[in-house]
């Protein structure tokens, strides 16, 4: 009994770490972009910025409910989980990278376009390494979370640590639900103490 | 050719106007020195010359090209400019800041290095002590000389100077204002600079144009400028009885 329950928390645990990995690739492959897009169009900031406010002001449990009736992304399990994910993930990574790169201070900028760069030279060489620190603030605030809100996943079919969680709070059951959380907790500490790093070596020392 | 020539150019934004109808010409080897109080427009004709602004009527030419039929990025490239904020790259220590516009244009690395090194000799920064500092480690003198260095690093003809001085202190003013001179005499470029001190244009420009609510007031040679009766000229002429 004993050795069974550690053996579910090890499969769980890395269940919900391929859970929390696949949202975060996924959500840092369109926040991104989609934030240096804004840096460059003013007239897309206030509703894309505004949407994704919207997004992550929604309860978590009223948008899988959204999404489960979806074509294609919706549905039951790990799939309509991500997508759930993603879409909570993508504010603070969003809005750290168009922060980042506006707050690069006007005169270096100034001094880079009148030197003859070319707005990729611009961003690739001053903008994106000088805003690294903050745009890394918003993925380690987005995987944080991220780690927290996966275990809703297993309200749906989606796995991962939750699924103690729920079984524990159905059965009022206290070791199942230590069973999820601690080591959800120590994933999360792990991540920030992780990421916190590398967001200080991206600082100029 | 000049070099530099405003034909006819006026600047507006959203209708309130900046400059109107400013022509003037720029001759090889000359410092003009654009003149003016806070607001006469003398940062918005500078900044038509590299095409980071455009003109709304007339047209301003860079060696006989209107700056709308330059690309920009060529144009640029042979402009050097020093803004009084100077605008180093945090990131990128002394020696990558002044071989910037010579690796953007595709320099081989000994003639950047060496390019390099002979500029911050000029401007009084000994490259083995200064080269792999970052801007954050130097005063702001120190900065803006490598500010300079940095303008005249892919051998610019023309270099624009934006109140480069302005944010020093006296002593450190007067220091940079005398190895302007002293770069003169080496390198030979084209400046157009940007001040509101009359010191200094009297000091550094072979020409001023005196600009007043977006016009010119009067241009003339530091010595005919003295004696100029405007009103406008008469204003800045009194800040040196004191």
């Amino acid at each position: 009994m004993r050795s069974d329950l550690w053996g579910e928390i090890l499969q769980l645990s890395a269940e919900h770490l391929l859970l929390v990995l696949i949202t975060m690739v996924l959500a840092i492959a369109i926040g991104l972009p989609l934030g240096i897009y804004l840096t460059r169009q003013p007239a897309a900031r206030p509703w894309m910025l505004g949407f994704a406010n919207i997004l992550q002001t929604i309860p978590s449990l009223a948008l899988l409910g959204f999404l489960i009736p979806i074509p294609f992304i919706g549905g039951i399990g790990k799939r309509t989980a991500i997508v759930a994910l993603v879409l909570y993930a993508l504010l603070p990574i969003l809005r750290n990278t168009f922060v980042g790169i506006m707050g690069v201070e006007a005169a270096v900028c100034e001094s880079a376009v009148a030197m003859g760069m070319t707005d990729g030279q611009l961003l690739r060489q001053v903008q994106i390494p000088l805003a690294a620190p903050t745009i890394m603030a918003g993925i380690r605030v987005a995987t944080v979370t991220t780690i927290g809100t996966a275990t809703i996943a297993a309200l749906i079919g989606g796995g991962g640590l939750g699924v103690f969680i729920f079984r524990g709070v159905s059965s009022l059951d206290t070791v199942q639900i230590l069973a999820g959380a601690v080591p959800a907790a120590l994933i999360a500490l792990a991540a920030d103490g992780g990421l916190g790093w590398v967001e200080r070596k991206l600082s100029p020392a | 050719m000049a070099p530099v020539e405003f034909r006819d150019v006026s600047y507006e934004i959203a209708g309130r106007p900046i400059l109107l109808n400013l022509s003037l010409s720029v001759e090889a080897g000359e410092t003009l020195v654009l003149l003016g109080r806070s607001g006469s427009g003398k940062t918005t004709a500078l900044k038509m010359i590299n095409g980071m602004l455009f003109p709304t009527r007339g047209e301003v030419l860079v060696d006989g090209r209107a700056t709308t039929e330059w690309d920009p990025i060529k144009l640029r490239r042979r402009i050097g400019y020093v803004i009084q904020e100077v605008g180093l790259f945090p990131h990128f220590t002394v020696g990558d800041n002044v071989g910037l516009v010579p690796k953007l244009e595709g320099w081989t690395a000994t003639d950047i290095d060496s390019r390099v090194n002979l500029l911050l000799e000029k401007v009084g920064m000994p490259p083995a002590e200064f080269r792999s500092r970052y801007p954050r480690q130097l005063s702001g003198g120190q900065r803006q000389r490598v500010g300079v260095a940095r303008a005249l690093a892919a051998d610019p003809p023309v270099l624009l100077f934006d109140e480069p001085f302005g944010a020093l202190d006296p002593v450190m003013r007067l220091e940079l204002q005398q190895q302007f001179l002293a770069l003169r005499q080496d390198f030979q470029k084209t400046s157009i600079f940007v001040t509101h001190d009359v010191r200094e244009a009297l000091m550094l420009g072979t020409s001023i144009a005196l600009l007043g609510g977006g016009r010119l007031d009067v241009m003339a040679p530091p010595r005919e400028f003295r004696l100029a009766r405007t009103d406008e000229a008469r204003a800045f002429l009194a800040c040196l009885d004191n």
